[in-house]
């Protein structure tokens, strides 16, 4: 009864436009933030129940809301612009070693021209981003096939990516600096003066960061860029027609699209993992990265959160029930049924459902705001 | 109001040849569209006319033959580029971007009047926002015009055929073309959703005087509406001229009843 | 000459080892012609079937049976296993989802890998199990023109054998069979296939079972080079620039394509490898893929495809 749009009129358009309409759900997302920005944080200084350890912080919230960012990224690309990805996980590699690169400073000796380039190291958080444009200039590369080819091809072309950047990581040794072991450093998380360090402010720093990119994600998706990758998506030959050049609105989609990821893959390097080696971007993040999208919803910012949510709960699940219940299982049995969970999970989805949780989440609103009277 | 007849020629296609591996769908035809008139191409199935609106608008490159369209003339061109010059179009089977509202489909035809890029987009304040509003601002006009205000929040795929093919138009519209390339508009429709379609595309030619070229199978509704129609058959322009004139056409009379031996 | 010995050598090396990537990409193929399905879940299904196979053969073995006998017995319980996977995944995935769009699709055999991987594994096993099915020695070939001979691994000659046999069937049935005709009809126009009689869910089921036969094929073959486990879901997946090289409903290009990227990768390997790090056999497959996408997008014996509105 509490969930009713009766008597709330818009007068403008712009009104009409705003990300969520109805003040109820307006609420609610205050709601949320609120305990993010200041419910958690509180908590989680004076050790409250559930956060009497670091564990929530850390095993849960921050990878969420890492992945989550690089779910709206691949969600972008494969779910608004119809492009399918299977090399989110490297895109998410190359903002993580630019970023590595940068804030720990470039030489590239040019020795037949007796010349080298250098690039002092940089500040982190300025390292961060341009390790995200940097990934979007490689997305804009990789994306220059999808030009001419389509959906299934361009897995192909995508994969290309995946296992290139995979083994140029793993065997180019400037990009490691010359790490011995191939596992490389993150660098003291600076940000202009403020030092990141206890998991509450990496949980912070991150949480700031992914509610703005997510915003400005939103406003791309609701605005004229967003409408010309959705007619890409939906018919590509009539968007020709009525004026979308295929060849931006790909591209920038490309781009945005790895730009976010590589954003995303900066932090998880430097925030969540600390140190790291090329076998954290595998093929396996990225379809991981494809099944939170799917799950979540194709086409949805928000979709983009729960899938994320949802893929990480899933195993943690599975090790506490049954071992609440007395019959523990093996990882290994864990992940047989992660496997088996997601992949049908994804079938049943796909036909069922294309656009995942967020659909089923608004068509459970649009009862909620009928009931208990749906006439 | 509708602008004057003028004999101004706002589309000349001269001489277009197409053909699809051994298959000539077009031999050497010519025609013209002037200025603020509704024109007809009609002709049996498989005549080429879909073949020559795909032309028109740079979806197929002909063999041979030039389009001339506001005056210049060219031989090839891409379609973004056709629609860039103030060509829109709709399609025999209806071409919606079916998992966007229809508000959003429409508001898609906006994109070539959209002037602030990614940046301001990104932002969605100031100039961009302002920008956004007057676009809705257009759109709702349109959504208004073709009385399709309750359903501009519905997915289109949800939507029958009729309305469909009525967010088509309006997609169209709202890019404010110069030339509205009509396929098959009442294709498929029943008697009162042809009446309202006919009542559409006799206001857009009088309120915003856009020039219209339309195929259409229905010869009252062809009859009506034009000014003058084309006849194509196997790929060659057998009569043109006014509906009456047509209507009289012996090659005409031949080529829908066939030939008495 | 001693040059010219290691190149053959390298290069009978490469076609071999791209037999065992045709292997796999026929069984994309026979999908994809049949249904329009970019099957993702074919290393999958190799790795379901190698090990369905090993385990009734060792289970078998242990049990005193000759092994003969276990080797019937164990292909025919893997071929059994097949034809349930088949019959699963057409009533339960490609059967629901029929009139979608091709990403969908693709998207849903993703799904599927996933749960053929956990399932296979957890009712299998999921360590290593060596297979013995072929001899695995080498034969040295013209020794009295090259100093030495040139090296030839006899399972390479088999998975060569095999494949060939896999062809000839392949095609006998497609041209010859009235459910290969059927098969051709659905891969054409399916509503249209379906409105004069031929039943789909039936013509899809064989598709797959065929697909699963492939796949159990392949998986002989790898099995008996690198032991049945995971890591065989990733060398298949090199069947998928194996593909795009030779066109995505060519039997020929199938063949092809493995040959053509199994002998580059092993001589871009040897001759180019050192200069650069080496392991550039990981990656050489897909970018050769990206450069035959970008020059000619249908393949080398692929059909253009033209686009109608």
């Amino acid at each position: 009864m509490l969930y009713r749009e009766a008597g709330q009129f818009k007068t403008t358009y712009a009104e009409d436009m705003a990300i969520f309409p109805i003040r109820q759900d307006r609420i609610a997302l205050a709601v949320l933030l609120g305990i993010a920005f200041i419910g958690v944080p509180l908590l989680a200084t004076f050790h409250i129940w559930p956060f009497g350890s670091d564990y929530l912080l850390w095993a849960i919230l921050l990878p969420f809301l890492i992945l989550a960012l690089a779910a709206i990224g691949t969600n972008i690309l494969v779910g608004y612009c119809g492009q399918i990805s299977l090399g989110s996980g490297a895109f998410m590699a190359i903002g993580a070693y630019s970023a590595y690169k940068l804030v720990t400073g470039v030489h590239i000796p040019l020795a037949w021209l007796s010349f080298a380039i250098s690039i002092p190291p940089l500040p982190v958080f300025a390292s961060i981003l341009l390790g995200g444009l940097i990934a979007a200039g490689v997305g804009i590369l990789f994306g220059i096939p999808s030009l001419r080819i389509k959906g299934l091809y361009l897995a192909v072309a995508t994969l290309a990516a995946q296992f290139f950047f995979d083994w140029a990581f793993l065997r180019i040794p400037w990009f490691t600096n010359y790490a011995p072991s191939g596992s490389v450093n993150a660098p003291e998380l600076n940000f202009f003066g403020l030092i990141v360090q206890s998991p509450i402010e990496r949980y912070l720093l991150c949480l700031l960061l992914v509610t703005l990119m997510a915003l400005l994600a939103k406003n791309l998706v609701r605005g004229n860029l967003g409408r010309q990758w959705m007619a890409i998506r939906d018919m590509d030959i009539a968007a020709e027609l009525i004026g979308i050049r295929p060849l931006y609105a790909k591209l920038t989609a490309f781009a945005v699209s790895s730009f976010i990821i590589g954003v995303a893959g900066a932090l998880w390097a430097f925030v969540y993992l600390g140190s790291w080696e090329p076998l954290a971007f595998s093929i396996d993040r990225s379809l991981q990265l494809l099944f939170m999208v799917i799950i979540g919803g194709l086409g949805s910012i928000m979709g983009s959160f729960v899938g994320a949510a949802f893929i990480l709960i899933v195993p943690i699940m599975l090790n506490l029930i049954p071992a609440e219940l007395g019959v523990p299982l093996s990882t290994e049995t864990i992940a047989h049924f992660e496997f088996i969970i997601f992949g049908s999970l994804i079938c049943y989805l796909l036909i069922k459902e294309p656009h995942g949780f967020a659909r089923l989440i608004s068509i459970g609103k649009e009862k909620l705001r009928l009931w208990p009277f749906p006439y | 109001m509708r602008p004057p007849d003028t004999n101004e020629i706002l589309l000349q296609v001269e001489g277009v040849a197409l053909s699809f591996g051994g298959v000539r769908a077009l031999k050497d035809v010519s025609l013209n569209v002037r200025k603020g008139e509704i024109r007809a191409i009609i002709g049996p199935n498989g005549a080429g006319k879909t073949s020559m609106l795909n032309v028109v608008n740079g979806f197929y490159h002909p063999d041979r033959g030039t389009i001339t369209f506001k005056g210049r003339t060219r031989d090839r061109m891409q379609p973004f580029e056709a629609a860039r010059g103030g060509i829109a179009r709709t399609f025999q089977n209806v071409a919606l971007f079916k998992g966007m509202s229809a508000l959003d489909n429409i508001m898609a035809g906006r994109t070539l009047k959209v002037r602030r890029g990614l940046l301001w987009q990104v932002l969605r304040c100031g100039p961009a926002l302002k920008e956004e509003l007057e676009h809705r601002h257009r759109v709702e006009e349109i959504i208004d015009f073709l009385e399709i205000e309750a359903i501009r929040k519905v997915p289109v795929g949800r939507l029958p055929y009729g309305l469909q093919k009525r967010v088509e138009l309006g997609r169209a519209l709202a890019m404010e073309p110069d030339l509205l390339l009509l396929d098959e508009p009442m294709a498929g429709m029943n008697l009162e959703e042809k009446e309202d379609m006919s009542r559409f595309i006799v206001d857009v030619n009088n309120q915003y005087g856009t020039t219209i070229a339309l195929i259409e199978h229905d010869m009252a509704v062809v009859m009506d509406l034009s000014d003058r129609v084309a006849v194509l058959d196997h790929g060659v322009k057998i009569a043109d001229g006014t509906p009456d004139e047509v209507k009289n056409s012996q090659a005409v009379i031949e080529a829908y009843l066939g030939v008495a031996h | 000459m001693i040059a010219l010995g290691q190149f053959l050598e390298v290069l009978i090396g490469g076609l071999m080892s791209g037999v065992l990537y045709s292997l796999v990409a026929l069984g994309f193929v026979l999908i994809f012609k049949a249904s329009g399905v970019f099957n993702f879940a074919q290393g999958a299904m190799v790795l379901l079937a190698g090990l369905a196979l090993v385990r009734a053969l060792d289970l078998l073995v242990a049990n005193g049976f000759p092994l003969w006998v276990a080797i019937v017995l164990g292909i025919a319980f893997a071929a059994a296993i097949m034809a349930t996977t088949a019959w699963l995944i057409e009533r339960f995935v490609i059967g629901p989802l029929v009139n979608q769009d091709g990403l969908t699709l693709f998207m849903s055999t993703i799904g599927v890998t996933f749960v053929i991987e956990g399932a296979a594994e957890m009712i299998f096993g999921s360590d290593v199990y060596p297979l013995r099915l072929f001899p695995t020695d080498a034969w040295f070939v013209l020794e009295d023109v090259f100093p030495g001979g040139i090296l030839v691994n006899k399972l390479d000659v088999w998975g060569a054998l095999i494949a060939g046999i896999l062809v000839a069937g392949l095609a006998i049935f497609f041209q010859r069979t009235k459910t290969g005709r059927a098969l051709r009809a659905v891969a054409d126009d399916h509503l249209a296939a379906h409105s004069v009689g031929i039943p789909i869910g039936w013509i899809w089921f064989v598709v797959w079972l065929a697909a699963g036969l492939v796949a159990l094929v392949a998986a002989t073959v790898w099995g008996t080079k690198l032991g049945v486990q995971f890591s065989i879901t990733f060398l298949a997946l090199k069947a998928l620039p194996v593909l795009i090289i030779g066109g995505l409903t060519s039997i020929p290009g199938a063949i092809a394509g493995g040959l053509i990227v199994g002998a580059g990768e092993k001589i871009a390997e040897v001759y180019l490898g050192p200069s650069i790090g080496g392991g550039i056999e990981y990656w050489f497959a897909y970018v050769l893929a990206l450069a035959v996408l970008l020059v000619r997008p249908q393949g080398l014996f692929g059909e253009r495809i033209i686009e109608r509105v």
